[in-house]
């Protein structure tokens, strides 16, 4: 078998940062129930409430404007959940609004909640983008309302990297008296987030995609935003998510978010200049490729390139022989039958999305293993397309 | 000791996506005797196979095809086109993608859609050959039925709803719209579904 591996799957989940194995290392013996009394509760209270305010301050919110979830998925429900059942929400402002907006490319979990919702008697419209993922403004204009209470749009797409335009739509959603919501779990810690500059409302995020650990997450609530909450039946985080704190995954979020306020700047710069490289190789080295997402508003580690008449599958599994992870938008490749609804959104054809793979730089990647994958994705595109019925020279 | 890591399906599928045989190199070069094209690219698998038959004693002599197709779709294909050489026609006709399934240690469920590709290829490569050499009274008639009159469903889109991971009346419902309106035909569906499960996926009491 061989030894070499590249791991080229940073937006799915990303190796833990040194500096946060230790962190965890070190905490395991804090063992306490935050909410208890004694020394050992108390311990544990210190512990988190030092977490929220580092992880706070690098998105700029205030300490009790950052509830812990169990992932970026949760924070995401607890926003759409919000909207369908909850007084909360109808007491306040949003008082007699029916209708929510998203995106056509928003993740699974905001996709399928608003199904959910939709049953509950919310209508979610979802909004178009260009060909490059952005969000079709003039169409969000014509939808969005005195009806809209919400409008929920990911700042950075998780397979193309496009990065939106937030000012603009968060304005058009504010103008209207709606709330809104992002799913930065893609955003925060890959480029800058400051909560107070987007005026956004809500604002998910997650520690595992930025070297942290799994099963941690973050929703950002506005101290002014009105809020219900997901999982009831306790008072942690100030009555707004039951359940005793996940400590560990708390101490280990805080400092991923430690050492990307030390390194994302400069690695963002790194990033960019090997998906640079990356990108130039397979211009020049394998014909009829083309490149999805933004040529520039992306997420520096992003690249997403359609293979014309090779199947994604196929290719992700002959890479993954030679020790290379990368991800698909192929429907082959996830158990379902349609590929990437994303892909699809930005109208490049389902041929094109079944063969498309996402490379996701991160902090480990190096020259090298951009020589690496140039050195086997060649040869790996050749065979794939020289058994594919699709594919003819042009 | 932890076990080396396992690869995602099995060594034999490994053995064929790696290094798969008789695929097809030269396509404007190959006489070939009966030639197949089955599923569209747009739907994410396509399937190309040619075969060369001994018209004498009616054996397939040579079966190669192409794809665009992923490793479950590649690695059934070689493996059906090497059982196929050397097959009497009649017999290569039969080949069921159960069997194939079975020689290569086994596919995830959802997989076995990409799996059955290969076979549909196979079986047009040789009507194709029928056709070609005024033999169509050999071809078996496959023409879809309409069980539900209502909203025009065939057996054909039930089996493909079936593959695609349908597995009671009410996600047969969902894929196809089937019985929704008038209803009479949920007994005739329900026969059918449970033949298309046993013919895809259940394996035989060992």
């Amino acid at each position: 078998m061989k030894s070499r591996r590249v791991y080229l799957d940073n937006n799915a989940t990303t190796p833990l940062h040194p500096d946060v194995k230790r962190a965890l290392s070190e905490a395991f013996d804090i063992f306490g129930n935050a909410s208890s009394l004694h020394s050992f509760g108390r311990e544990a209270k210190v512990a988190l409430d030092s977490a929220r305010n580092r992880i706070a301050t690098f998105i700029n919110a205030q300490d009790d404007e950052v509830i812990f979830a169990g992932s970026g998925s949760e924070a995401n429900n607890t926003v759409l959940n919000m909207i369908s059942c909850c007084s909360a929400i109808c007491d306040t402002k949003c008082k007699g609004r029916h209708q929510s907006i998203i995106s056509k490319i928003e993740h699974p979990c905001i996709l399928e909640t608003s199904k959910c919702v939709q049953q509950k008697g919310v209508s979610v419209v979802q909004v178009g983008v260009d060909e490059y993922g952005k969000i079709d403004i003039d169409e969000l204009k014509e939808n969005i309302s005195d009806n809209t209470m919400l409008v929920s749009i990911m700042m950075a797409n998780n397979e193309i990297g496009t990065i939106q335009d937030m000012k603009t739509i968060v304005k058009l959603a504010h103008d209207k008296g709606a709330l809104f919501h992002t799913d930065a779990v893609q955003s925060v810690g890959k480029i800058p987030v400051d909560v107070k500059e987007l005026d956004v409302d809500f604002l998910s995020f997650s520690a595992h995609k930025i070297y942290g650990p799994k099963g941690i997450g973050a929703l950002y609530a506005k101290s002014t935003a009105p809020f219900c909450p997901f999982i009831t039946g306790g008072h942690q985080e100030r009555g707004r998510r039951a359940g005793t704190e996940n400590t560990l995954g708390i101490i280990g979020m805080a400092s991923a978010i430690a050492a990307r306020a030390k390194e994302m700047g400069p690695e963002a710069e790194r990033l960019v200049r090997l998906k640079h490289r990356l990108g130039e190789a397979i211009k020049a080295g394998i014909p009829d490729a083309s490149f999805n997402g933004h040529p520039k508003d992306s997420l520096p580690g992003t690249l997403n390139v359609s293979f014309s008449g090779a199947e994604g599958e196929a290719i992700l599994l002959y890479l993954d022989i030679e020790g290379i992870a990368v991800s698909t938008g192929s429907a082959c490749a996830s158990g379902f039958l349609d590929p990437s609804h994303v892909l699809l959104a930005t109208g490049i054809g389902p041929e094109k999305a079944h063969g498309a793979i996402r490379f996701s730089l991160g902090r480990e990647t190096t020259d090298n293993d951009i020589d690496y994958v140039m050195e086997k994705l060649s040869s790996v595109i050749s065979k794939v397309r020289n058994m594919s019925s699709a594919y003819s020279k042009k | 000791m932890t076990e080396p890591l396992k690869w995602v399906y099995t060594e034999k599928v490994k053995e064929h996506f790696t290094n798969p045989k008789n695929i097809l190199e030269d396509e404007s070069s190959y006489k070939e005797d009966g030639k197949g094209l089955v599923g569209n690219v747009k739907c994410g698998d396509q399937m190309l196979m040619v075969i060369k038959v001994d018209k004498e004693k009616q054996v397939i002599t040579d079966c190669r095809w192409k794809t665009y197709g992923c490793a479950s779709a590649i690695a059934s294909t070689s493996m059906l086109s090497e059982h196929a050489k050397g097959m009497k026609i009649e017999d290569a006709y039969k080949l069921s993608p159960k069997d194939i399934v079975k020689d290569l240690g086994g596919l995830p469920e959802h997989k076995i859609h990409c799996s059955v590709l290969g076979d549909k290829a196979l079986r047009a490569a040789i009507d194709d050959y029928y056709k070609r050499n005024d033999l169509e009274n050999l071809i078996k008639k496959e023409a879809a039925c309409t069980i539900c009159q209502c909203m025009n469903v065939t057996n054909h889109e039930i089996e493909e709803a079936v593959l695609e991971g349908a597995r009671t009346y009410q996600q047969l419902q969902e894929k196809t719209k089937i019985g929704t309106v008038c209803g009479q035909c949920e007994k005739e569906v329900s026969r059918l579904l449970e033949e298309y499960k046993t013919r895809h996926f259940k394996q035989k009491a060992r």
